[in-house]
């Protein structure tokens, strides 16, 4: 029985985020938490995965407790355990601080054959996560794969590039980021298992659990800092040019060549 | 504007609906539509939702709940698009022979697969000359030892092709007349089966509608379900049941065309002021959705009324069909009439709640037929 390890996050929906003008920092309580839309892939691909080698499924997450939700919403797509990674020493962690929560608790989980992640998420969108882990792991990572499958006892993963398809071939254990278009299709959950993860609770793992080292944790742990977090105000500047048809042309090319648009 | 009281599950089984509805259907309906395409990905997902198991018994892998369950998934499909909500009720319509007169061992071969969407059902009772008038069918299924040989044709099937699993009702007995029919398993790939054309529609575009011919189509003889001769009486029986889900097909489109036109009511203005303040606008819309919801609660009434045992519903239920798809008729008709030109356009969705709404008043039994029925058990209620 394979064992794959899918780690997945909760976003703020698009739309819902409001920055507090004098602190710069998001106001969370006006937020509203959805699964990262790019971690259905990687869910998607996990559950094709056990549907044809027979595998069991445990997905983690780092987040406070209001993400149980979003875990059982993934339960909900045929995920056989959940794992909920929290405590205060993890808020304001960046991604590297993030990655080496998550390597602690796969640890933790081994022995496991495949580590599953989406390609970015859609608020940070750093896409260092997968690499990150992976490096503390020691573990080969894959990135941006659209299909992963067994032969003999290899995993062979194909993703494209620039010139077409590539086909990686693996002997071990390996982490891999899923491609946003692996699949033109997502499965939705199944009302059978909405109806059974509403009597299930996650484990719930604090640091020590994991046994994290604290300086490693957080924001202490973090080498980088958001600074500021602002909407970006696109202004339109406009000049309205005046005259005949010929004049408004002759104009026009002056302004091309100003802006070194045109060479004539 | 009424709300009905729904229990937790019943909750999750809408919100679910919707999720599928705004994610599989509601970006695709009008292309569908205008290329009358038949898409496998929103059955898919009705399937990976466990979907199609509602009525399925749970030892068979299905939920175990019923009619009133189908009514309101029915309902909520057919506000994003009545098409896919008719591959999907169709499929209850083929699988409600086998659910009602199968015997153990067809049960246990064919319900759990059609409880997890992998194959879908078909019921094939209309040939060219047998419409209303289904006493006249003439497709023959002759014993021959162990098999039985079917010759004819049925037409106007709704899933055929994309069904496994098709219920055709033959003449065993062509003396016998109405008790010279039985009912059969066909499956797709039957020796001697074939899948006609598939038609061009008005509406429903997103569903499957073809001929099925059998040419000497050879079939063992376990796949006559109850007794030969009980041909009509599984139609007719199947039909009662399903007729509430037509009723609900009817709610969701109906629905889906008021709101849109009363949006637009709100937000055109001519002659310096919305249009729904023009009493022959508004007045409108109050009748609209009157008619909606008399249309609902004689349906979900209906649903509860089978559900809760009852054995003698062919008039309840011929009711619920024919009030409820002369409704969504009249409901889509004025929809376009309150947006004018733009309810006349195609590249709006009104046109197409039209066009869907108008089949409902012909299939699962004509209108007509319904209120012969109606008129028909009148008689047992009060004389």
């Amino acid at each position: 029985m394979e064992k794959i390890i899918v780690c997945i996050k909760g976003v703020p929906k698009p739309g819902t985020v409001k920055v507090d003008p004098e602190t710069h920092t998001l106001k969370r309580e006006s937020m509203e938490l959805i699964l990262n839309p790019n971690d259905r892939p990687a869910l998607e691909m996990a559950i094709r995965l056990k549907e044809k080698y027979r595998a069991e499924i445990t997905i983690i997450s780092m987040g406070p407790p209001n993400i149980i939700p979003l875990l059982k919403q993934a339960y909900a797509l045929g995920i056989d355990q959940m794992i909920l990674l929290s405590d205060r020493a993890f808020a304001g962690a960046d991604t590297l601080a993030t990655s080496y929560v998550l390597a602690r608790a796969i640890e933790k989980l081994s022995p496991f054959s495949i580590v599953l992640m989406g390609l970015k998420s859609i608020d940070g969108e750093t896409a260092q996560v997968p690499s990150e882990t992976a490096g503390l792991l020691g573990l080969p990572s894959l990135i941006n794969i659209k299909e992963l499958k067994k032969e003999d006892d290899k995993w062979i993963a194909i993703r494209e590039n620039e010139y077409g398809e590539e086909e990686i071939e693996v002997e071990s254990s390996l982490l891999a980021s899923v491609s946003p278009q692996a699949f033109d299709y997502l499965r939705p959950p199944s009302l059978k298992r909405l109806i059974e993860v509403k009597e299930k609770e996650p484990l719930i793992w604090t640091a020590s659990d994991i046994q994290a080292e604290p300086e490693k944790l957080g924001l202490k742990g973090s080498p980088t800092q958001v600074v500021d977090v602002f909407e970006k105000k696109l202004e339109m500047k406009g000049t309205i040019l005046e005259g005949e048809p010929q004049e408004l042309v002759e104009k026009f090319i002056e302004v091309l060549k100003e802006k070194e648009i045109i060479k004539i | 504007m009424l709300i009905y009281p729904l229990t937790d599950s019943q909750k999750l089984l809408l919100d679910l609906i919707k999720q599928i509805g705004e994610e599989y259907i509601k970006p695709y309906a009008l292309e569908w539509d205008e290329k009358e395409i038949y898409d496998e990905k929103p059955i898919k997902a009705l399937a990976h939702a466990d979907l199609f198991g509602i009525i399925i018994p749970e030892e068979y892998g299905g939920l175990g709940w019923g009619s009133f369950e189908m009514c309101l998934a029915v309902e909520y499909l057919s506000y994003y698009c009545a098409g896919v909500s008719t591959t999907y009720a169709a499929s209850f319509l083929g699988c409600y022979p086998i659910l009602l007169f199968g015997n153990k061992e067809q049960k246990a071969k064919y319900l759990p697969f059609i409880a997890t969407g992998e194959k879908l059902c078909a019921f094939a009772l209309t040939e060219p000359q047998a419409g209303s008038d289904a006493f006249a069918i003439k497709t023959t299924a002759k014993k021959e030892g162990d098999y039985y040989i079917l010759n004819g044709m049925k037409q106007w099937i709704t899933n055929g092709g994309i069904a496994d699993i098709y219920i055709v009702i033959a003449m065993t007995d062509p003396a016998k007349g109405a008790r010279g029919a039985s009912a059969f398993i066909v499956e797709k790939d039957d020796p001697g089966f074939s899948i006609g054309k598939k038609e061009k529609k008005l509406g429903l575009r997103a569903s499957v509608t073809t001929e099925l011919f059998f040419d000497d189509c050879k079939i063992p003889r376990d796949r006559l379900l109850a007794k030969e001769g009980m041909g009509f009486i599984v139609a007719l029986k199947t039909l009662d049941y399903a007729r509430c889900g037509a009723g609900a097909q009817a709610l969701g489109i109906a629905q889906a065309a008021m709101e849109v036109a009363l949006k637009h009511a709100t937000s055109r203005v001519q002659f310096g002021q919305p249009i729904y303040n023009f009493q022959a606008v508004s007045h409108t819309f109050a009748e609209m959705a009157m008619k909606i919801e008399a249309s609902r609660a004689l349906v979900y009434n209906v649903a509860k009324y089978i559900d809760s045992g009852a054995k003698d519903f062919s008039g309840a239920s011929s009711m619920a069909k024919c009030l409820a798809t002369d409704t969504a008729m009249w409901v889509t008709e004025r929809a376009i009439q309150m947006m004018g030109g733009y309810g006349y356009m195609r590249d709006y969705p009104v046109q197409k709640y039209f066009r869907d709404a108008k089949c409902l008043q012909i299939y699962e039994g004509t209108n007509e037929i319904q209120k012969n029925v109606i008129a028909r058990e009148l008689l047992k209620y009060y004389k």
